[in-house]
């Protein structure tokens, strides 16, 4: 068994003690835990983010293997629980928060209120509008991560992180929409969600 | 003139709001950027624009 202090040592060699303190006193929350969500998490396990808080209301399907980081054991559980115990196959020493719940307007606060950072990782449009807004204007130092557009078989080098406030960034095309008859694909989806986990890193390799 | 997503436009007096009518813009599914803040939803009556504003209108497309 590999020790805490073995694993640190290690990701310490790799990434330097600066980013890898930064990355054990952050918390990101994951909004949802599909295609996106359940590759940004395991990402951010691997980098050193020892908080995560998880958030989907969901159980995993059959057609979610598909695309999205879980087992075919894992079908009929709960999306919270079984990535959790993914994460922690990879790094048994983070700590896990899980909420089995919707995310609205009414409950935000008591879910998001210890996120440094925040992954916005649903499908649905409104939603996706309805978080960033929710976030931007309430929490002035909380960053947001928002995805937009990675449907489809276009270019995945289409895919791209844009800044568009200080604390707001958009990963995706932007135009590529499911509910214009794109499906999902896992590559794709793969290269925003890297896209996503990236800006957090990027984030705190930034923060003084 | 007020810099829209990159194009000039002659909205100079409009409130963000009345701008976003006359677009095909769903307001269910946007967030709005000027000048390097979020312009909180209830504010896109008030908030007015002016010339050399610079906006950003996000609109979010389904898919994750």
């Amino acid at each position: 068994m590999i020790s805490q202090s073995e694993w640190n040592n290690a990701l310490i060699e790799r990434h330097g003690r600066d980013l890898f303190n930064k990355a054990q006193n952050t918390t990101v929350a994951v909004c949802g835990l599909g295609g996106l969500g359940s590759n940004i998490a395991p990402l951010l396990i691997r980098m050193g983010i020892k908080r995560l808080i998880l958030i989907d209301f969901d159980k995993v399907d059959l057609t979610n293997i598909h695309r999205q980081n879980y087992l075919l054991s894992d079908v009929g559980r709960l999306k919270t629980e079984a990535l959790k115990d993914g994460l922690l196959k990879i790094c048994p020493f983070g700590e896990i928060i899980t909420h089995n719940e919707k995310i609205t307007e009414d409950n935000i606060h008591s879910l998001l209120s210890e996120a440094d950072i925040i992954c916005e990782a649903f499908d649905n449009a409104e939603c996706k509008a309805m978080l960033v807004n929710y976030i931007l204007e309430h929490y002035p130092k909380k960053y947001i991560i928002s995805a937009s557009g990675m449907a489809g078989l276009n270019e995945a080098d289409l895919i791209k992180t844009r800044r568009i406030t200080d604390r707001f960034y958009l990963c995706g095309d932007g135009v590529s929409d499911i509910d214009k008859g794109f499906s999902l694909c896992a590559s794709r989806v793969a290269v925003c969600a890297a896209h996503q986990a990236h800006c957090v890193i990027r984030i705190l390799n930034e923060l003084k | 003139m007020v810099k829209v997503n990159g194009e000039m436009l002659d909205i100079a007096g409009k409130s963000v709001k009345e701008y976003l009518l006359t677009t095909n813009y769903d307001m269910t599914r946007i967030a709005v950027e000027k000048n390097g803040e979020i312009v909180p939803k209830a504010q896109y009556d008030s908030t007015i624009l002016k010339d050399d504003d610079s906006l950003e209108v996000v609109s979010f497309v389904g898919g994750g």
